[in-house]
Protein backbone atom coordinates (compact mmCIF):
# COMPACT_ATOMS: atom_id res chain seq x y z
CA UNK A 1 0.00 0.00 0.00
CA UNK A 2 1.23 3.58 -0.93
CA UNK A 3 1.24 6.84 1.21
CA UNK A 4 -0.59 9.27 1.24
CA UNK A 5 -3.83 7.54 0.17
CA UNK A 6 -5.89 9.40 -1.64
CA UNK A 7 -9.21 10.30 -0.24
CA UNK A 8 -10.19 13.10 -1.97
CA UNK A 9 -12.29 12.17 -4.99
CA UNK A 10 -14.42 15.23 -4.68
CA UNK A 11 -12.14 17.19 -5.44
CA UNK A 12 -10.47 15.37 -8.60
CA UNK A 13 -9.94 11.98 -9.72
CA UNK A 14 -6.96 10.25 -11.29
CA UNK A 15 -7.60 9.83 -15.21
CA UNK A 16 -9.03 6.17 -15.94
CA UNK A 17 -6.19 4.44 -17.70
CA UNK A 18 -8.84 3.69 -20.61
CA UNK A 19 -9.49 7.24 -20.42
CA UNK A 20 -6.01 8.59 -21.11
CA UNK A 21 -5.30 5.77 -24.29
CA UNK A 22 -8.41 7.40 -26.03
CA UNK A 23 -6.82 11.25 -24.94
CA UNK A 24 -3.48 10.20 -25.93
CA UNK A 25 -5.62 9.12 -29.63
CA UNK A 26 -5.87 12.47 -29.95
CA UNK A 27 -2.95 14.58 -29.51
CA UNK A 28 0.04 13.58 -32.62
CA UNK A 29 0.68 13.57 -36.20
CA UNK A 30 -0.69 9.76 -36.37
CA UNK A 31 -3.84 10.76 -34.22
CA UNK A 32 -7.11 12.34 -34.57
CA UNK A 33 -4.96 15.77 -33.96
CA UNK A 34 -7.43 17.63 -36.14
CA UNK A 35 -9.50 21.07 -35.75
CA UNK A 36 -13.20 19.65 -35.39
CA UNK A 37 -14.01 23.08 -37.18
CA UNK A 38 -12.21 22.51 -40.55
CA UNK A 39 -15.04 21.42 -42.56
CA UNK A 40 -12.67 20.49 -45.76
CA UNK A 41 -10.47 17.80 -45.41
CA UNK A 42 -10.42 14.32 -43.90
CA UNK A 43 -8.26 15.46 -40.21
CA UNK A 44 -10.91 17.86 -39.12
CA UNK A 45 -13.85 15.66 -40.33
CA UNK A 46 -12.33 12.72 -38.29
CA UNK A 47 -11.55 15.12 -35.15
CA UNK A 48 -15.60 16.30 -36.05
CA UNK A 49 -16.98 12.26 -35.56
CA UNK A 50 -14.82 12.28 -32.63
CA UNK A 51 -16.36 15.06 -30.71
CA UNK A 52 -19.79 14.05 -31.77
CA UNK A 53 -19.42 10.45 -30.74
CA UNK A 54 -18.54 11.85 -27.20
CA UNK A 55 -21.34 14.53 -27.20
CA UNK A 56 -23.28 11.14 -27.53
CA UNK A 57 -21.63 9.91 -24.85
CA UNK A 58 -21.90 12.09 -22.53
CA UNK A 59 -25.85 13.01 -23.60
CA UNK A 60 -26.43 9.14 -23.11
CA UNK A 61 -25.43 9.24 -19.55
CA UNK A 62 -28.07 11.91 -18.27
CA UNK A 63 -30.60 10.76 -21.28
CA UNK A 64 -30.39 13.65 -23.31
CA UNK A 65 -30.41 14.73 -26.57
CA UNK A 66 -26.80 14.91 -27.81
CA UNK A 67 -28.02 18.53 -29.50
CA UNK A 68 -28.37 19.43 -26.06
CA UNK A 69 -25.01 19.41 -25.13
CA UNK A 70 -22.37 22.37 -24.98
CA UNK A 71 -18.91 21.87 -24.45
CA UNK A 72 -16.83 24.12 -21.92
CA UNK A 73 -13.93 24.06 -20.08
CA UNK A 74 -15.62 23.02 -17.11
CA UNK A 75 -18.74 23.48 -14.68
CA UNK A 76 -17.77 26.57 -13.23
CA UNK A 77 -17.51 27.63 -16.80
CA UNK A 78 -20.89 26.06 -17.21
CA UNK A 79 -22.15 27.54 -14.17
CA UNK A 80 -20.81 31.05 -15.17
CA UNK A 81 -23.00 30.52 -18.77
CA UNK A 82 -25.98 29.22 -17.16
CA UNK A 83 -26.52 31.74 -14.73
CA UNK A 84 -25.46 35.03 -16.50
CA UNK A 85 -26.20 33.74 -20.11
CA UNK A 86 -30.12 33.31 -18.63
CA UNK A 87 -29.91 36.53 -16.68
CA UNK A 88 -28.52 38.45 -19.52
CA UNK A 89 -30.91 36.89 -22.11
CA UNK A 90 -34.38 36.88 -19.81
CA UNK A 91 -33.73 39.91 -17.60
CA UNK A 92 -36.86 41.93 -19.73
CA UNK A 93 -38.89 39.43 -18.08
CA UNK A 94 -37.51 39.93 -14.30
CA UNK A 95 -34.39 40.54 -12.51
CA UNK A 96 -34.89 37.54 -9.31
CA UNK A 97 -32.86 34.51 -9.35
CA UNK A 98 -33.15 31.91 -6.59
CA UNK A 99 -30.11 29.71 -5.26
CA UNK A 100 -29.06 28.26 -1.71
CA UNK A 101 -25.99 29.38 0.19
CA UNK A 102 -24.39 25.65 0.34
CA UNK A 103 -24.37 26.26 -3.54
CA UNK A 104 -20.93 26.07 -5.11
CA UNK A 105 -18.73 29.33 -5.43
CA UNK A 106 -19.16 28.74 -9.30
CA UNK A 107 -22.62 29.85 -8.67
CA UNK A 108 -22.58 31.83 -5.24
CA UNK A 109 -20.14 34.73 -7.34
CA UNK A 110 -21.88 34.24 -10.86
CA UNK A 111 -24.91 35.46 -8.68
CA UNK A 112 -23.03 38.17 -6.55
CA UNK A 113 -21.55 39.41 -10.01
CA UNK A 114 -25.28 39.74 -11.15
CA UNK A 115 -26.36 42.08 -7.68
CA UNK A 116 -23.73 44.35 -9.09
CA UNK A 117 -25.18 44.42 -12.24
CA UNK A 118 -28.72 45.47 -10.67
CA UNK A 119 -30.22 41.34 -10.34
CA UNK A 120 -31.69 40.45 -7.05
CA UNK A 121 -30.93 37.04 -5.78
CA UNK A 122 -32.52 34.58 -2.80
CA UNK A 123 -29.87 32.73 -0.96
CA UNK A 124 -32.18 29.73 0.59
CA UNK A 125 -31.12 28.49 4.09
CA UNK A 126 -31.14 24.49 3.82
CA UNK A 127 -32.28 22.42 6.32
CA UNK A 128 -29.75 21.14 8.91
CA UNK A 129 -29.29 17.95 7.11
CA UNK A 130 -28.49 20.09 4.45
CA UNK A 131 -31.51 19.50 2.08
CA UNK A 132 -34.09 22.63 0.91
CA UNK A 133 -37.15 22.67 2.19
CA UNK A 134 -39.88 22.74 -1.36
CA UNK A 135 -42.34 24.68 0.76
CA UNK A 136 -39.48 27.75 1.18
CA UNK A 137 -38.41 27.10 -2.34
CA UNK A 138 -42.05 28.05 -3.04
CA UNK A 139 -42.39 30.70 -0.86
CA UNK A 140 -39.21 32.46 -2.64
CA UNK A 141 -40.69 32.42 -6.11
CA UNK A 142 -41.80 35.91 -7.09
CA UNK A 143 -43.59 37.07 -10.40
CA UNK A 144 -40.17 38.25 -11.85
CA UNK A 145 -38.25 35.21 -10.66
CA UNK A 146 -36.31 33.98 -14.09
CA UNK A 147 -34.00 31.12 -12.48
CA UNK A 148 -33.22 29.01 -9.54
CA UNK A 149 -30.10 27.08 -9.65
CA UNK A 150 -30.20 24.70 -7.27
CA UNK A 151 -27.00 21.90 -7.10
CA UNK A 152 -27.63 17.58 -6.94
CA UNK A 153 -24.81 16.72 -5.22
CA UNK A 154 -23.39 19.11 -2.83
CA UNK A 155 -19.14 18.95 -2.71
CA UNK A 156 -18.91 19.07 0.89
CA UNK A 157 -21.14 17.00 2.64
CA UNK A 158 -22.39 15.22 -0.51
CA UNK A 159 -26.51 15.25 -0.04
CA UNK A 160 -28.31 14.99 -3.06
CA UNK A 161 -30.95 17.44 -3.72
CA UNK A 162 -34.69 16.28 -4.94
CA UNK A 163 -34.20 18.18 -8.34
CA UNK A 164 -36.89 16.11 -10.41
CA UNK A 165 -39.25 17.76 -7.39
CA UNK A 166 -37.86 21.29 -8.01
CA UNK A 167 -38.40 20.91 -11.57
CA UNK A 168 -41.54 20.40 -11.31
CA UNK A 169 -42.07 23.69 -9.66
CA UNK A 170 -39.94 25.43 -11.62
CA UNK A 171 -42.18 24.44 -14.51
CA UNK A 172 -45.27 25.23 -13.27
CA UNK A 173 -44.02 28.29 -12.64
CA UNK A 174 -42.39 29.05 -15.93
CA UNK A 175 -38.74 29.42 -14.13
CA UNK A 176 -35.64 28.15 -15.80
CA UNK A 177 -34.35 25.84 -13.67
CA UNK A 178 -30.50 25.35 -13.77
CA UNK A 179 -28.69 22.56 -11.74
CA UNK A 180 -24.75 22.06 -10.92
CA UNK A 181 -24.28 18.48 -11.66
CA UNK A 182 -20.35 18.48 -11.13
CA UNK A 183 -20.71 15.97 -8.25
CA UNK A 184 -23.50 13.61 -9.04
CA UNK A 185 -22.58 12.40 -12.66
CA UNK A 186 -21.73 9.16 -12.68
CA UNK A 187 -22.51 8.72 -9.11
CA UNK A 188 -26.34 9.23 -8.80
CA UNK A 189 -28.99 8.55 -11.89
CA UNK A 190 -29.46 11.15 -13.67
CA UNK A 191 -32.12 11.20 -16.42
CA UNK A 192 -33.43 14.64 -18.30
CA UNK A 193 -36.35 12.68 -20.06
CA UNK A 194 -37.90 12.92 -16.53
CA UNK A 195 -36.59 15.70 -14.76
CA UNK A 196 -37.58 18.85 -16.01
CA UNK A 197 -33.89 20.65 -15.34
CA UNK A 198 -33.20 23.36 -18.19
CA UNK A 199 -29.71 23.52 -17.83
CA UNK A 200 -27.04 21.33 -16.19
CA UNK A 201 -23.70 21.78 -15.66
CA UNK A 202 -20.93 18.92 -16.06
CA UNK A 203 -17.63 18.52 -15.04
CA UNK A 204 -14.76 15.49 -16.73
CA UNK A 205 -12.25 15.12 -13.70
CA UNK A 206 -14.75 14.68 -11.06
CA UNK A 207 -15.47 11.15 -12.95
CA UNK A 208 -12.29 9.84 -14.25
CA UNK A 209 -11.79 12.42 -17.38
CA UNK A 210 -9.31 15.06 -17.52
CA UNK A 211 -9.55 18.39 -16.42
CA UNK A 212 -10.12 21.29 -17.98
CA UNK A 213 -13.43 20.17 -19.72
CA UNK A 214 -16.95 20.11 -19.08
CA UNK A 215 -20.17 20.68 -20.85
CA UNK A 216 -23.62 22.88 -20.18
CA UNK A 217 -26.90 20.70 -20.85
CA UNK A 218 -29.28 23.36 -22.81
CA UNK A 219 -32.73 22.13 -23.07
CA UNK A 220 -34.47 22.31 -26.75
CA UNK A 221 -37.80 22.22 -25.71
CA UNK A 222 -38.76 24.01 -24.12
CA UNK A 223 -36.27 25.63 -25.87
CA UNK A 224 -34.04 28.16 -23.42
CA UNK A 225 -32.06 30.62 -24.93
CA UNK A 226 -28.73 32.07 -23.43
CA UNK A 227 -26.45 35.08 -24.40
CA UNK A 228 -23.53 34.11 -24.95
CA UNK A 229 -20.29 35.05 -22.57
CA UNK A 230 -17.21 33.79 -24.87
CA UNK A 231 -17.40 35.37 -28.35
CA UNK A 232 -15.76 34.51 -31.62
CA UNK A 233 -16.01 31.89 -34.32
CA UNK A 234 -19.44 30.79 -33.15
CA UNK A 235 -18.69 27.35 -32.14
CA UNK A 236 -21.58 25.17 -30.72
CA UNK A 237 -24.38 26.90 -31.92
CA UNK A 238 -22.98 30.39 -30.99
CA UNK A 239 -23.32 29.72 -27.08
CA UNK A 240 -19.31 28.99 -26.73
CA UNK A 241 -16.79 30.05 -29.04
CA UNK A 242 -13.02 28.88 -29.22
CA UNK A 243 -11.85 25.95 -30.93
CA UNK A 244 -12.76 22.25 -29.31
CA UNK A 245 -10.44 20.39 -27.39
CA UNK A 246 -10.46 17.04 -29.37
CA UNK A 247 -8.41 15.52 -27.13
CA UNK A 248 -10.19 16.69 -24.20
CA UNK A 249 -13.75 16.36 -24.92
CA UNK A 250 -13.24 12.65 -26.58
CA UNK A 251 -11.39 12.22 -22.82
CA UNK A 252 -14.83 13.25 -21.02
CA UNK A 253 -16.76 11.09 -23.39
CA UNK A 254 -15.11 8.22 -22.21
CA UNK A 255 -15.25 8.87 -19.17
CA UNK A 256 -18.99 9.28 -19.28
CA UNK A 257 -19.20 6.62 -21.44
CA UNK A 258 -17.93 4.28 -18.50
CA UNK A 259 -20.01 6.14 -15.90
CA UNK A 260 -22.79 4.78 -17.65
CA UNK A 261 -21.04 1.11 -18.09
CA UNK A 262 -20.12 0.98 -14.52
CA UNK A 263 -21.65 3.34 -12.12
CA UNK A 264 -23.65 0.63 -10.57
CA UNK A 265 -21.35 -1.72 -9.88
CA UNK A 266 -18.91 0.70 -8.86
CA UNK A 267 -21.26 2.68 -6.09
CA UNK A 268 -21.97 -0.58 -4.65
CA UNK A 269 -18.43 -1.44 -4.01
CA UNK A 270 -18.08 2.46 -2.62
CA UNK A 271 -21.05 2.37 -0.51
CA UNK A 272 -19.52 -1.21 1.23
CA UNK A 273 -16.07 0.70 1.85
CA UNK A 274 -18.12 3.84 3.29
CA UNK A 275 -20.16 1.87 5.24
CA UNK A 276 -17.09 0.34 6.61
CA UNK A 277 -15.04 3.44 7.18
CA UNK A 278 -18.17 5.09 8.97
CA UNK A 279 -18.27 1.99 11.13
CA UNK A 280 -15.01 2.16 12.02
CA UNK A 281 -15.41 5.84 13.41
CA UNK A 282 -18.66 6.15 14.50
CA UNK A 283 -18.27 5.25 18.27
CA UNK A 284 -15.36 7.61 18.64
CA UNK A 285 -17.51 9.58 21.26
CA UNK A 286 -18.15 13.31 20.35
CA UNK A 287 -18.24 12.57 16.39
CA UNK A 288 -20.59 13.92 14.14
CA UNK A 289 -22.18 13.01 10.53
CA UNK A 290 -22.52 16.06 8.42
CA UNK A 291 -25.74 16.11 5.84
CA UNK A 292 -28.38 13.76 5.38
CA UNK A 293 -27.01 9.95 5.58
CA UNK A 294 -30.09 9.00 3.10
CA UNK A 295 -30.21 11.26 0.70
CA UNK A 296 -26.24 10.75 -0.13
CA UNK A 297 -24.17 9.62 -2.80
CA UNK A 298 -22.24 6.97 -1.21
CA UNK A 299 -18.83 8.38 -2.17
CA UNK A 300 -18.45 10.96 0.44
CA UNK A 301 -18.55 11.20 4.69
CA UNK A 302 -17.85 14.74 6.34
CA UNK A 303 -17.16 13.75 9.81
CA UNK A 304 -16.88 16.59 12.32
CA UNK A 305 -14.56 15.21 15.34
CA UNK A 306 -15.82 17.75 18.15
CA UNK A 307 -12.64 19.27 20.44
CA UNK A 308 -10.00 18.39 17.62
CA UNK A 309 -9.50 21.24 15.04
CA UNK A 310 -9.52 20.11 11.60
CA UNK A 311 -6.12 21.54 10.35
CA UNK A 312 -4.21 19.68 13.09
CA UNK A 313 -6.22 16.50 12.35
CA UNK A 314 -5.31 16.96 8.88
CA UNK A 315 -1.49 17.48 9.78
CA UNK A 316 -2.14 14.48 11.83
CA UNK A 317 -3.43 12.43 9.09
CA UNK A 318 -0.47 13.09 6.62
CA UNK A 319 -0.76 9.62 5.42
CA UNK A 320 -4.23 10.56 4.28
CA UNK A 321 -5.06 12.69 1.73
CA UNK A 322 -8.26 14.28 2.89
CA UNK A 323 -9.76 17.95 3.03
CA UNK A 324 -11.25 19.81 5.99
CA UNK A 325 -14.49 21.87 5.91
CA UNK A 326 -12.16 23.78 7.59
CA UNK A 327 -10.79 26.67 4.72
CA UNK A 328 -7.87 27.22 7.42
CA UNK A 329 -5.53 25.83 4.53
CA UNK A 330 -6.40 28.42 2.30
CA UNK A 331 -5.54 32.11 3.46
CA UNK A 332 -9.03 32.84 4.29
CA UNK A 333 -9.18 31.57 8.36
CA UNK A 334 -13.17 30.73 8.01
CA UNK A 335 -14.57 27.79 8.67
CA UNK A 336 -16.77 26.03 5.62
CA UNK A 337 -19.96 28.03 4.67
CA UNK A 338 -21.59 24.83 3.84
CA UNK A 339 -21.52 23.79 7.39
CA UNK A 340 -22.34 27.14 8.72
CA UNK A 341 -25.47 27.23 6.49
CA UNK A 342 -26.42 23.44 8.20
CA UNK A 343 -26.59 25.52 11.67
CA UNK A 344 -23.37 24.37 12.88
CA UNK A 345 -21.41 25.38 15.41
CA UNK A 346 -17.98 27.17 14.70
CA UNK A 347 -16.35 24.37 16.71
CA UNK A 348 -18.39 21.71 14.83
CA UNK A 349 -17.49 23.37 11.58
CA UNK A 350 -13.86 23.90 12.31
CA UNK A 351 -13.78 20.27 13.18
CA UNK A 352 -14.63 18.50 10.13
CA UNK A 353 -13.03 16.21 7.49
CA UNK A 354 -14.31 15.20 4.18
CA UNK A 355 -13.55 11.94 2.92
CA UNK A 356 -14.15 11.14 -0.44
CA UNK A 357 -14.15 7.46 -1.89
CA UNK A 358 -13.68 6.50 -5.53
CA UNK A 359 -13.10 3.95 -7.73
CA UNK A 360 -9.53 2.93 -6.92
CA UNK A 361 -10.06 2.62 -3.54
CA UNK A 362 -9.38 0.01 -1.51
CA UNK A 363 -10.89 -2.03 1.53
CA UNK A 364 -6.78 -2.17 3.40
CA UNK A 365 -6.81 1.87 2.60
CA UNK A 366 -9.83 1.94 4.42
CA UNK A 367 -9.04 -0.08 7.29
CA UNK A 368 -5.83 1.69 7.40
CA UNK A 369 -7.74 5.12 7.80
CA UNK A 370 -9.78 3.90 10.23
CA UNK A 371 -6.38 2.60 12.50
CA UNK A 372 -4.76 6.23 11.70
CA UNK A 373 -7.76 8.54 12.76
CA UNK A 374 -8.84 6.83 16.37
CA UNK A 375 -5.31 7.00 17.03
CA UNK A 376 -4.46 10.83 15.93
CA UNK A 377 -7.99 11.41 17.00
CA UNK A 378 -6.69 10.88 21.04
CA UNK A 379 -3.67 12.09 20.89
CA UNK A 380 -4.99 15.36 19.73
CA UNK A 381 -7.75 15.29 22.45
CA UNK A 382 -5.22 15.05 25.18
CA UNK A 383 -3.58 18.11 23.59
CA UNK A 384 -6.93 19.62 23.96
CA UNK A 385 -8.07 22.00 26.97
CA UNK A 386 -11.94 22.01 25.50
CA UNK A 387 -11.81 18.51 25.30
CA UNK A 388 -10.35 18.25 28.52
CA UNK A 389 -13.13 21.33 29.80
CA UNK A 390 -15.88 19.29 27.81
CA UNK A 391 -14.42 16.05 30.01
CA UNK A 392 -15.03 18.08 33.68
CA UNK A 393 -18.67 18.79 32.42
CA UNK A 394 -17.68 22.45 31.89
CA UNK A 395 -20.32 23.98 29.00
CA UNK A 396 -18.77 25.68 26.80
CA UNK A 397 -20.84 28.01 25.85
CA UNK A 398 -21.06 29.33 29.28
CA UNK A 399 -17.20 31.17 29.29
CA UNK A 400 -16.86 34.24 27.76
CA UNK A 401 -14.23 33.91 24.66
CA UNK A 402 -11.91 36.90 24.02
CA UNK A 403 -12.92 36.40 20.15
CA UNK A 404 -10.09 37.43 17.88
CA UNK B 1 0.63 24.52 3.17
CA UNK B 2 4.05 23.42 4.07
CA UNK B 3 5.37 23.72 7.57
CA UNK B 4 8.96 24.20 8.80
CA UNK B 5 10.81 20.72 10.21
CA UNK B 6 10.84 22.72 13.58
CA UNK B 7 6.18 23.26 13.62
CA UNK B 8 6.05 19.58 12.50
CA UNK B 9 8.89 18.57 15.88
CA UNK B 10 6.47 20.49 17.93
CA UNK B 11 3.47 19.26 16.78
CA UNK B 12 4.70 15.67 16.80
CA UNK B 13 6.51 15.82 20.44
CA UNK B 14 5.13 18.75 22.04
CA UNK B 15 6.84 19.49 24.88
CA UNK B 16 5.38 20.37 28.44
CA UNK B 17 1.93 19.15 27.46
CA UNK B 18 -0.66 18.75 30.93
CA UNK B 19 -2.40 21.30 33.51
CA UNK B 20 -1.64 22.37 36.62
CA UNK B 21 -4.00 22.92 39.79
CA UNK B 22 -5.34 26.25 38.87
CA UNK B 23 -6.33 27.49 42.26
CA UNK B 24 -2.86 26.92 43.36
CA UNK B 25 -1.30 30.54 44.48
CA UNK B 26 1.54 29.83 42.80
CA UNK B 27 0.41 28.52 39.44
CA UNK B 28 -1.03 31.22 36.80
CA UNK B 29 -3.30 30.07 34.06
CA UNK B 30 -3.45 31.99 30.58
CA UNK B 31 -6.24 31.27 28.06
CA UNK B 32 -6.47 33.01 25.21
CA UNK B 33 -8.45 32.62 21.93
CA UNK B 34 -12.41 31.29 21.23
CA UNK B 35 -13.78 27.49 20.00
CA UNK B 36 -15.14 29.90 17.38
CA UNK B 37 -12.08 31.11 15.69
CA UNK B 38 -10.28 27.90 15.65
CA UNK B 39 -7.81 27.94 18.41
CA UNK B 40 -8.04 28.26 21.91
CA UNK B 41 -4.74 27.88 24.06
CA UNK B 42 -3.84 27.44 27.83
CA UNK B 43 -0.67 28.09 29.26
CA UNK B 44 0.03 27.39 32.91
CA UNK B 45 3.20 28.69 35.12
CA UNK B 46 4.39 27.54 38.17
CA UNK B 47 6.68 30.71 40.05
CA UNK B 48 8.68 29.91 42.72
CA UNK B 49 9.38 32.14 45.29
CA UNK B 50 12.40 33.96 44.00
CA UNK B 51 9.99 35.12 40.88
CA UNK B 52 11.06 32.57 39.12
CA UNK B 53 8.97 30.30 36.30
CA UNK B 54 9.87 27.04 37.07
CA UNK B 55 7.51 25.17 35.10
CA UNK B 56 4.90 25.38 32.83
CA UNK B 57 2.61 23.41 30.84
CA UNK B 58 -0.14 24.26 28.33
CA UNK B 59 -3.16 22.41 26.27
CA UNK B 60 -3.92 23.77 22.90
CA UNK B 61 -6.84 23.83 20.39
CA UNK B 62 -5.75 24.89 17.03
CA UNK B 63 -3.90 24.14 14.35
CA UNK B 64 -0.47 22.53 13.89
CA UNK B 65 1.59 26.19 14.43
CA UNK B 66 -1.01 26.81 17.09
CA UNK B 67 0.12 23.53 19.27
CA UNK B 68 4.06 24.27 18.05
CA UNK B 69 4.09 28.06 19.04
CA UNK B 70 2.26 27.28 22.47
CA UNK B 71 4.75 24.51 23.09
CA UNK B 72 7.79 26.32 21.86
CA UNK B 73 6.74 28.81 24.67
CA UNK B 74 6.45 26.93 27.37
CA UNK B 75 9.67 25.75 26.86
CA UNK B 76 11.33 29.19 26.61
CA UNK B 77 9.45 30.30 29.84
CA UNK B 78 11.22 28.05 32.10
CA UNK B 79 13.95 29.51 34.20
CA UNK B 80 12.63 32.90 33.44
CA UNK B 81 11.48 35.32 35.71
CA UNK B 82 8.23 36.80 35.16
CA UNK B 83 9.94 40.18 33.67
CA UNK B 84 12.09 38.08 31.56
CA UNK B 85 8.78 35.87 30.04
CA UNK B 86 6.82 39.32 29.46
CA UNK B 87 9.46 40.28 27.47
CA UNK B 88 8.78 37.24 25.04
CA UNK B 89 7.38 38.74 21.33
CA UNK B 90 5.29 36.96 19.01
CA UNK B 91 8.08 37.97 16.43
CA UNK B 92 10.81 35.52 18.23
CA UNK B 93 8.27 32.68 18.36
CA UNK B 94 6.97 33.11 14.28
CA UNK B 95 10.84 33.81 13.55
CA UNK B 96 12.17 30.52 15.21
CA UNK B 97 8.89 28.25 13.67
CA UNK B 98 9.50 30.15 10.71
CA UNK B 99 5.73 30.58 10.85
CA UNK B 100 4.31 31.80 6.97
CA UNK B 101 2.22 35.32 7.29
CA UNK B 102 -1.12 33.64 7.30
CA UNK B 103 -0.12 32.05 10.83
CA UNK B 104 1.34 34.62 12.60
CA UNK B 105 -1.74 34.90 14.79
CA UNK B 106 -0.73 31.83 16.23
CA UNK B 107 2.34 33.31 17.61
CA UNK B 108 0.31 36.60 18.46
CA UNK B 109 -1.68 34.24 20.42
CA UNK B 110 1.42 32.37 22.36
CA UNK B 111 2.56 35.70 23.25
CA UNK B 112 -1.17 36.93 24.91
CA UNK B 113 -0.85 33.08 26.78
CA UNK B 114 1.79 34.32 28.64
CA UNK B 115 0.60 37.90 28.78
CA UNK B 116 -2.13 36.67 30.93
CA UNK B 117 -0.53 33.56 32.60
CA UNK B 118 1.90 36.17 34.66
CA UNK B 119 -1.43 38.79 35.02
CA UNK B 120 -2.96 35.75 36.54
CA UNK B 121 -0.51 35.12 38.72
CA UNK B 122 0.16 38.75 39.65
CA UNK B 123 -3.28 38.65 40.35
CA UNK B 124 -3.31 35.72 42.99
CA UNK B 125 -0.61 37.31 45.11
CA UNK B 126 -2.68 40.26 45.89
Amino acid sequence: MKTPIYFDYSATTPVDPRVAEKICSCLTADGVFGNPASRSHQFGWDADAAVEQARKDVAALVNADPREIVWTSGATESDNLAIKGVAHFYQKKGKHIITCKTEHKAVLDSCRQLEREGFEVTYLTPEPNGLIDLDKLKAAFREDTILVSIMHVNNEIGVIQDIKAIGELTREHKIIFHVDAAQSAGKTPIDLQDMKVDLMSFSAHKIYGPKGIGALYVRRKPRIRLEAQMHGGGHERGMRSGTLATHQIVGMGEAFRLAKEEMVADNERIRMLRDRLLAGVKDIEEVYINGDMDHRVPHNLNISFNFVEGESLIMALKDLAVSSGSACTSSSLEPSYVLRALGRNDELAHSSLRFSIGRFTTEEEIDFAIEKIRANIDKLRDLSPLWEMFKDGIDLNSIKWAAH
Amino acid sequence: MAYSDKVIDHYENPRNVGNMDKDDSKVGTGMVGAPACGDVMRLQIKVNDEGVIEDAKFKTYGCGSAIASSSLLTEWVKGKSLEEASQIKNSEIAEELELPPVKIHCSVLAEDAIKAAINDYKGKQG
